[in-house]
């Protein structure tokens, strides 16, 4: 997807940049080659493999998808991954706001630090910071430890439950949403809040009228952001959550590794590409593909 | 002017505990007046603004508005308006929206901000503008809207940094009738800032002349330009000559100035000439060119050697050197005959073409 994005303005400024000699059109097609080349290598004839399958392994047919609108467990995971995508998404853009707004309005050490951690956590890798809550939340963890240490008697089951993977998610993806809010914050100039004060706006007042909705484009980009990558989250769910709540990636991999039903993963993957590529359209529809990274 | 709405006293301003951005300023504005602070950069005006308008806090002093202290309230209660350079206007706002604004924050009826914006958009010439966005107006037309927004409700005192800062020459100055029309209009206090000693000249009753901080001189434009307080000042407002003079004690006392020597009786220079070094202010208007008739009025007169020209058509700039003393010259169209550059022209000045400040 980034780079079907980062293609689309070398096409159309490529021309303009170079003198209209004859034969000078062809340079900016044979620069676009090497991403052309890698992009069909990689991506268009995978997915259109993946397609392939999921008509015609084992027979030419539409059954694996009638199946999986059919059986309600798939339904019921099909929806299982739409809410707890929701949910991680709500969850983060409640805590990434206050926290991005503190970044983008302060200009201190304050500021500074808590951006270096955003930016940290965004640059460790998603399979450490998983290790980590299984580490955690674990029978010999700190959490366990605490809850016996205060005479509660045996803790809780927290790992293996969709309370952990949801968590997970939730602490993965914060990063992302922290930073679409605060590349959109940053760009809101102090002095419209101090116009909104001077024409007798108070603190309140000035945010809900002001800034809230030129902050609005950053809550739309995270959203979009922290949902999308949810609804394919695999490796945080598979190792923190449990198989009764699975995520519609866990089915694609539990149909090829345990039952080697390639035809019917396939149709479920394609499922999850259409589903990612519909809410792609909405947002390219009202705010544009080209602005989701700032 | 002395009776004073807007009252400074002593402000001093310091932003690291180091240095002082305002140093000690006290200044009284009169309602309805309109006053410029005027200096370079880093000079400290945003700062006094941004105290005034109560978005920084003094480090030590008062303010006062119509007799009340106003530094224990918060911007938004202290009913003054201000106008950003930068407009700020509020980008996801109609037009109308923007003007509105202060009147629905005050919580005025529907009908009246209706009426009042209409008032206002007329008052700027934007009444058919009012449904656009900022981002379809030009500059100058978003300058005018943040003037209607500041405008509109009736503030006791309008503040106005560099506002016209950011727009072309020609427009700046359609925008300065413009403004001096509206403040006449309206008549309310307006405290303008700007590093433009022309705009300063045209546009204000009193001109306040910042340096590091400091207040150098407040007075109308004509006695800041004519009979400034320092040197500092002479030279930042108008083109100038300085040279460096002494006046000799005693009633009697002559004023000498170094390389020429001595010109006059201390007494033909007005009373209150010190005893001492002094710098000696002549505008380059008051130098006169002279031809070969006497000049029994002129005090002094120096050879000066032409080192360039430059013609602004109803006059002419001439640089050049007398002696040691680089000389600024400025003659009317057409009196400019043979002036060339390389040759060597008279001028000389009177008593009153020369204001002393004393220093050295
Ligand atoms: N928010 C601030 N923090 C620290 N120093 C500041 C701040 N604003 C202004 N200053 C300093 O205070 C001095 C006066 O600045 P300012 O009032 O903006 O001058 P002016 O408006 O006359 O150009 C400058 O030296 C400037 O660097
Ligand atoms: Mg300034």
């Amino acid at each position: 997807m980034a780079g079907v994005v980062t293609a689309a303005p070398a096409t159309a400024t490529g021309p303009a940049a170079v003198p209209q000699g004859p034969g000078a059109g062809a340079v900016p097609w044979l620069l676009l080659m090497p991403a052309t080349a890698a992009l069909v290598l990689l991506f268009v004839l995978p997915i259109g493999y993946v397609l392939l399958l999921s008509f015609t392994d084992p027979q030419v047919s539409l059954a694996h998808y009638q199946r999986i609108f059919a059986v309600p467990l798939y339904t019921r995971i099909l929806f299982n991954t739409f809410a707890t995508s929701l949910t991680v998404t709500v969850i983060c853009l409640l805590l990434a706001y206050p926290l991005a707004y503190v970044i983008s309005r302060r200009n201190d050490w304050i500021s500074l630090t808590l951006l270096i951690c955003v930016a940290v956590c965004f640059w460790t890798g998603f399979i450490v910071r998983t290790y980590a809550w299984l580490v955690i939340l674990g029978n010999k963890g700190p959490v366990a430890a605490v809850w016996q240490g205060l005479g509660f008697g045996a803790p809780p089951q927290l790992l293996f439950t969709s309370f952990a993977s949801t968590l997970g998610m939730t602490h993965i993806l914060l990063p992302y949403m922290v930073l679409a809010l605060y590349s959109v914050m940053k760009k809101i100039d102090p002095n419209l809040l101090r116009a909104a004060a001077s024409l007798g706006a108070r603190p309140n007042a000035a945010f809900r009228a002001v800034f809230l909705p030129l902050s609005l484009p950053g809550v739309v980009n995270g959203s979009i952001l922290v949902f999308t990558i949810c609804l394919g989250f695999f490796v945080t769910p598979i190792l923190l959550g449990t198989p009764k709540d699975m995520m519609i990636s866990q089915l694609v991999n539990q149909q090829i590794e345990e039952l080697l039903a390639w035809g019917f993963a396939s149709a479920i993957a394609v499922v999850l590409l259409v589903a990612t590529s519909i809410v792609l359209a909405i947002y390219n529809r009202f705010v544009g593909l080209d602005r989701l990274w700032g | 002017m002395s009776d004073s709405y807007l009252r400074l006293r002593n402000i001093v301003k310091s932003y690291d505990g180091i240095s002082n951005a305002v140093d000690d300023i006290s200044i009284d504005i009169a309602k309805g007046e309109f006053i410029t602070f005027l200096g370079p950069s880093g000079s400290g005006k945003t700062t006094t603004l941004m105290m005034i308008a109560g978005f920084e806090d003094p480090t030590r002093g008062t303010i006062d508005l119509d007799g009340k202290d106003l530094t224990a309230q918060k911007p938004y209660q202290r009913n003054i308006g201000m106008v950003f350079q930068n407009y700020a206007l509020f980008p996801h706002m109609t037009v109308a929206k923007n003007v509105a604004f202060p009147l629905r924050m005050r919580g005025a009826p529907r009908a009246d901000i209706g009426r009042r914006v209409a008032e206002a958009l007329e008052l700027v010439g934007l009444s058919r503008f009012s449904e656009r966005h900022p981002r379809e107006l030009s500059g100058g037309q978003q300058q005018r809207v943040a003037l209607a927004r500041g405008l509109v409700f009736r503030p006791d005192v309008l503040l106005l940094d560099e506002p016209l800062g950011a727009l072309d020459k020609n427009l700046r100055e359609q925008m300065q009738v413009e403004l001096k029309r509206i403040h006449r209009e309206v008549g309310i206090t307006m405290v303008y800032v700007t590093h433009d000693q022309t705009e300063a000249m045209t546009m204000s009753d009193r001109v306040a002349v910042f340096n590091h901080g400091r207040l150098e001189q407040v007075a109308p434009p004509l006695e800041v330009y004519g009979r400034p307080l320092t040197r500092f000042v002479g030279e930042f407002i108008g083109d100038s000559n300085f040279l460096q003079g002494r006046i000799e004690a005693g009633a009697n006392g002559k004023l000498s100035i170094d390389g020429i020597g001595p010109v006059c009786e201390a007494s033909k220079l007005g009373a209150g000439a010190p005893a001492g070094p002094v710098h000696v202010l002549i505008r380059p208007e008051r130098l006169r060119l002279i031809g070969t008739e006497p000049r029994p009025d002129l005090v002094a007169t120096v050879q000066m050697r032409v080192e360039g020209t430059v013609n602004y058509g109803d006059s002419l700039l001439v640089m050049g050197q007398s002696g040691r003393i680089p000389l600024r010259v400025r003659i009317a169209g057409m009196e400019s005959g043979d002036v060339r550059e390389g040759g060597t022209i008279s001028v000389g000045w009177r008593a009153d073409d020369m204001h002393l400040i004393a220093g050295s």
